[in-house]
């Protein structure tokens, strides 16, 4: 979608008003494996910038969730602790992660689609 | 085959074990001890007779592969014969049977068995002197850094950051995280040799040390070995062995020589001492003379002909274990370095760089090599030009496994895509590292003809790959409370499920 | 040379092969400044004169029989059935890897399921396992699960813990910043409070009364017990603690001067994630048969790195294996038994020792299982005497707790008959 922007460790934010929603990439989830399970904060938790909120599981690897924007968490999806998996199966629909409200505008350098697609190119792990 | 679980074939009348009567004229627990400090409810365990007890771990041996069976190629473990008078040394009642508590004088065998590995490992590496307490590789880096760190510390200096090559294994990190350090990733070169521009911009006096293996990860020695000592002691850090590589060149070069202040070795690696499925092993760090205060203690003194236990080292880190290290350990490596002796474990090296170079040759046929040759004990191919066909790495391990071979390291080191690290040690002979390479040539034509085929090996063993994606899932789905299957345990079918006390 | 397999007809067909000329080609990354000329070490030699000189050192320990040994302090003599040995000398136990590749290590991995089980079983906590170092080292792993799950950042050890847990405890925390007081009051700041059942002079403490209180204060409990006292003592699940620990030497284990051990961790549904080390699960194959693999991977070292929460990779595997022999051989009957005799002998004995001249039990008011406490007139001469007669007498725990003078810990178990407690006591009463 035209509005979605990604980071460089892999996480999409779409922003509708004030409300993120934020998840992981396509390249992301194929990246892990299978996921297994998210380790997620609570919702009303305030998240700076690129604060570490949380941690993605599979069976061979786990990764740290960067927040890609300042903001306060509205809204952590339940689905994905009884179907981790739908992260590998919708990554942008079903598999979201979080909804924020935004503490201020979207910083700067955040990818749009064509500028992920070259750091997923790179092939950096 | 399958084999039931012990508790899946317990009988609630089996016959148990006789067993000596108290025969003295006392109390029991009933008589003395109230209610409330007596186990109410007795432990599930199982009922098997003696006869069933065997059986059910002879056919458990049989479900697995072993060195003493199979080759096992593995990067960076050094899988080598474990010699059987080995075995016969710990087992002498004079070691089995000592209590850690007996007086010294009682004990000076052990004492000194554990005072000449100590002054041998100190010949092997170019050391001062050498901890014998760590009781794994993980335990003894820990160590390692701790030291480090004290010695730090008592000049008055706090660095917090160690630095680690990207190459590295993850224990390292981990290692230096625990003890409080901020880990640094320093750039390897695409031969995985350390970026010397990139040490030299990340080394600054907040560097508390750097973190080598050597050969490193891919099998190459760190030619500027003696330029990163000195960049890395002019900024006032440590240098730190990883010695799961020590393999590739005892008695060829040390260590110490290099510039390393702690040197970490693995007992159960180089120096023979069995693998047990999982451990026992041990992790013994080597160190120079200004770590030495810092050693953990009891350490082992010789005066006067006399062995004893020092506790009085006031600068010690203290210990990390119980008791005095894993002293069976001890005794098994010590009797092989006596048997191999400095001739033998410099010939030992040698072969073992040899057949790994002569293995890489022969693969190279077949797989894509990592780097340009000749390498150390150990060599990385990739498995990266199959994944057109849709075949990995972890196909290619899945089968040698199928061919009677254990399978080599893979996805290590993490900077080589679809890594394959082998490792094939000085005691294998040429027939079998052939029938490896011949192995891995079928695999490659299989994987290229048929790679539907080979996503389906192993075939040949009491199981298939196994779904752990659905067993991960099943266990977070207990963890979050929404089932009674551990998964991680066995549990009686219709048992309600431990609610401690509120 | 032994265990080496080339001769020197396979050396230069594999030179040959490789295209280099001699060994220097392939050693020629090697800076010639750090060559060395031979290994400060003599040469090998044959197996002979090898275990001719190993047997040597061995003749040089003394051995106390295990029936006049008195002395416990962690470490026991126990009767260890001939299975033990038996099935921890196949080879296809003793010298296989680890299971990573699970198809080819059914045998581990099922033997390591099995002692998880029988842990949790002893323990009647939810999950164990696949083991750890010792029981010190299981003490520092459980300090630092309870801090990492509290975020807080002191631990509080009630009673007499083992000296040489608490030094690794303290190496453990300084190194995460970790308080470690000695008390029995929690506060908001304590992660967890530890305490060890029967304690290190053999005696029993309000377990109760010290999970109660740790609870109270949002801390955690932690119980580092005895294997062979669950039994018959009530073990941690029963009374509500959220981390069991312990020392597993007495199951299966030869005391071998302190090593290798085997440690063991079990605890509460909730805290699994954070446990450290191995866990092994089962799983199904693509044709439905069941299996085991190593399971939550991810948490350990080689995945999360400078994350993980502990940095051990390993578990003491065979030793493990020797504690599982010898649980399915005891049975829940034969360890009932083995705890009963070992009970009553060293009541037993306590009752004698405590008419002799001048001695008296320590901390008399206080149960015990099968290690107490004695305070005796003069311990060293006491000790002495008993090792002229070739008898390893209590252990002197004055050298740890200058508070506890005179005071002497005797063990009794089922391997010292009633002759060996006359012939005790006989040395004594001389």
């Amino acid at each position: 979608m035209a509005d979605r922007r990604y980071t460089k460790t892999h996480e999409w934010i779409a922003v509708d008003g004030k409300t993120a929603t934020v998840g992981i990439t396509d390249f992301a989830q194929a990246q892990l494996g299978d996921v297994v399970f998210l380790e997620l904060p609570s919702t009303g938790r305030k998240l700076a910038e690129r604060e570490g909120f949380g941690v993605i599981e599979s069976v061979k690897a786990a990764s740290d969730l960067y927040a890609p924007v300042a903001g306060r968490i509205t809204a952590v999806n339940d689905k994905l602790s009884t179907n981790p998996e739908l992260v590998n199966s919708d990554p942008y629909g079903e598999g979201w992660i979080l909804k924020l409200e935004l503490a201020g505008a979207l910083p700067p350098d955040l990818l749009d689609e064509a500028d992920y697609r070259k750091v997923t190119e790179a092939g950096s792990h | 085959m399958t084999e039931p679980l012990s508790f899946e074939s317990s009988r609630p009348d089996a016959p148990g074990p006789r067993l000596p009567a108290a025969a003295v004229s006392a109390p029991g627990p009933l008589d003395l001890l109230p209610k409330e400090a007596r186990r109410a409810t007795p432990p599930g365990l199982p009922r098997l007779s003696e006869p069933e007890i065997m059986r059910h771990y002879s056919r458990l041996a049989s479900m697995n592969y072993s060195i003493s069976e199979q080759f096992y190629p593995l990067g960076s473990c050094t899988m080598k014969y474990n010699p059987v008078a080995n075995e016969a040394a710990a087992a002498m009642p004079g070691f089995a049977g000592l209590h850690p508590y007996q007086p010294e004088k009682t004990a000076q065998g052990a004492l000194e068995l554990m005072w000449r590995l100590e002054q041998a490992l100190c010949a092997v590496v170019g050391v001062e002197r050498v901890t014998l307490q760590p009781a794994a590789g993980a335990h003894g880096e820990w160590t390692a850094l701790r030291m480090i760190q004290a010695y730090q510390h008592s000049r008055g200096e706090h660095r917090d950051e160690v630095l680690v090559p990207d190459s590295a294994h993850g224990t390292n990190p981990a290692s230096a995280a625990l003890s409080g350090f901020k880990v640094v990733e320093v750039k390897s070169g695409s031969d995985g040799r350390l970026h010397l521009a990139d040490l030299a911009s990340k080394l600054s006096p907040k560097t508390a040390a750097l973190m080598l293996t050597n050969p490193n990860t891919l099998g190459l020695f760190e030619r500027e070995i003696l330029d990163i000592a000195n960049l890395v002691h002019e900024i006032g850090a440590m240098l730190y062995y990883d010695g799961a590589n020590l393999n590739a060149f005892m008695g060829i070069c040390r260590p110490g020589d290099m510039g390393f202040d702690a040197v970490h070795m693995n007992l159960h690696k180089t120096f023979t001492t069995p693998h047990g499925g999982g451990g026992p092993g041990a992790g013994p760090v080597g160190v120079k003379a200004e770590l030495v205060p810092f050693l953990p203690a009891p350490t082992v003194e010789r005066s006067n002909g006399h062995f004893s236990l020092d506790f009085k080292r006031p600068q010690s880190i203290g210990r990390v274990r119980s008791f005095y290290g894993n002293f069976g350990m001890l005794v098994r490596a010590y009797t092989y370095i006596v048997a191999m002796g400095g001739d033998g474990l410099t010939q030992a090296s040698k072969d073992a760089v040899l057949s790994a170079n002569y293995l890489r040759t022969l693969v190279a046929e077949d797989l894509h090599m990592a780097h340009d040759g000749p390498c150390m004990h150990e060599f990385v191919a990739s498995a990266e030009q199959l994944s057109h066909d849709g075949v990995r790495a972890l196909d290619i391990a899945k089968a040698l496994l199928d061919r009677d071979f254990y399978a080599p390291t893979i996805y290590f080191p993490l900077v080589v895509p679809e890594a394959i690290m082998v490792e094939p040690t000085e005691t294998e002979n040429k027939a079998t590292l052939d029938a490896f390479a011949k192995a891995i040539k079928e695999i490659v034509a299989e994987a290229r003809a048929n790679p539907q085929a080979i996503h389906e090996e192993p075939r040949k063993l009491p199981v298939g790959r196994l779904d752990d994606v659905a067993a991960a899932r099943r266990i977070n789905t207990y963890l979050l409370g929404r089932s009674d299957d551990p998964v991680l345990r066995w549990k009686p079918p219709g048992r309600a499920p431990v609610e401690a006390p509120v | 040379m032994p265990y080496l397999v080339h001769s020197a007809e396979d050396r230069a067909s594999m030179l040959a092969t490789i295209g280099v000329k001699s060994m220097d080609d392939l050693l020629v990354d090697i800076p010639e400044s750090l060559r060395l000329k031979a290994l400060n070490l003599p040469d090998g030699l044959s197996e002979f004169e090898t275990m001719a000189h190993v047997s040597s050192l061995a003749a040089q320990n003394r051995l106390y029989p295990d029936r006049l040994t008195f002395r416990g302090g962690g470490v026991y003599r126990r009767f260890i059935p001939a299975a033990v040995a038996a099935v921890t000398s196949k080879p296809e136990f003793y010298t296989a890897y680890t299971p990573y590749q699970p198809e080819a290590s059914q045998g581990t991995l099922q033997a390591i399921y099995e002692f998880q089980t029988l842990i949790a079983e002893l323990t009647a906590l939810d999950v164990s396992n696949a083991s750890l170092y010792d029981g010190a080292t299981a003490v520092a792993e459980a300090a630092m699960m309870a801090h990492i799950h509290t975020e807080r950042n002191e631990v509080l050890v009630a009673g007499y813990l083992h000296p040489e847990y608490m030094d690794v405890l303290r190496v453990f925390s300084e190194g995460r910043g970790i308080k470690v007081r000695k008390g029995s009051e929690p506060n908001a700041k304590t992660a967890a409070v530890i305490f060890q059942q029967p304690d290190f002079l053999g005696l029993l403490v309000d377990v109760r009364g010290l999970t109660e209180a740790a609870h109270r204060a949002g801390a955690l409990a932690i119980a580092c017990v005895d294997p062979i006292s669950l039994a018959i003592v009530a073990p941690p699940g029963e009374y509500g603690a959220d981390i069991a620990v312990g020392e597993g030497q007495q199951l299966g284990l030869q005391p071998s001067y302190g090593g290798p051990h085997v440690g063991f961790i079990a605890c509460r549904r909730e805290l699994v994630r954070r446990l450290p080390g191995r866990l092994v699960g089962s799983a199904e194959d693509a044709l439905g048969r069941r299996g085991f693999v190593l399971a939550l991977a991810a948490r350990e070292q080689h995945i999360r790195r400078e994350k993980a929460t502990s940095n051990i990779c390993t578990n003491h595997s065979l030793c493990a294996l020797a504690a599982s022999v010898y649980i399915t051989y005891m049975g829940p009957d034969g360890l009932h038994q083995i705890a009963d005799v070992s009970f009553r002998r060293a009541h037993a004995l306590a009752e004698r020792l405590g008419r002799l001249p001048g001695w008296e039990r320590a901390f008399p008011e206080r149960e015990f299982v099968s290690e107490f406490p004695m305070r005796v007139p003069n311990a060293p001469a006491m000790l002495r005497k008993l090792a002229r007669k070739g008898i390893l007498g209590g252990l002197n725990v004055q050298r740890w707790f200058r508070e506890l003078k005179g005071v002497v810990t005797f063990t009794c178990t089922e391997v010292n008959d009633p002759s060996a407690i006359d012939e005790l006591m006989g040395v004594l009463e001389s």
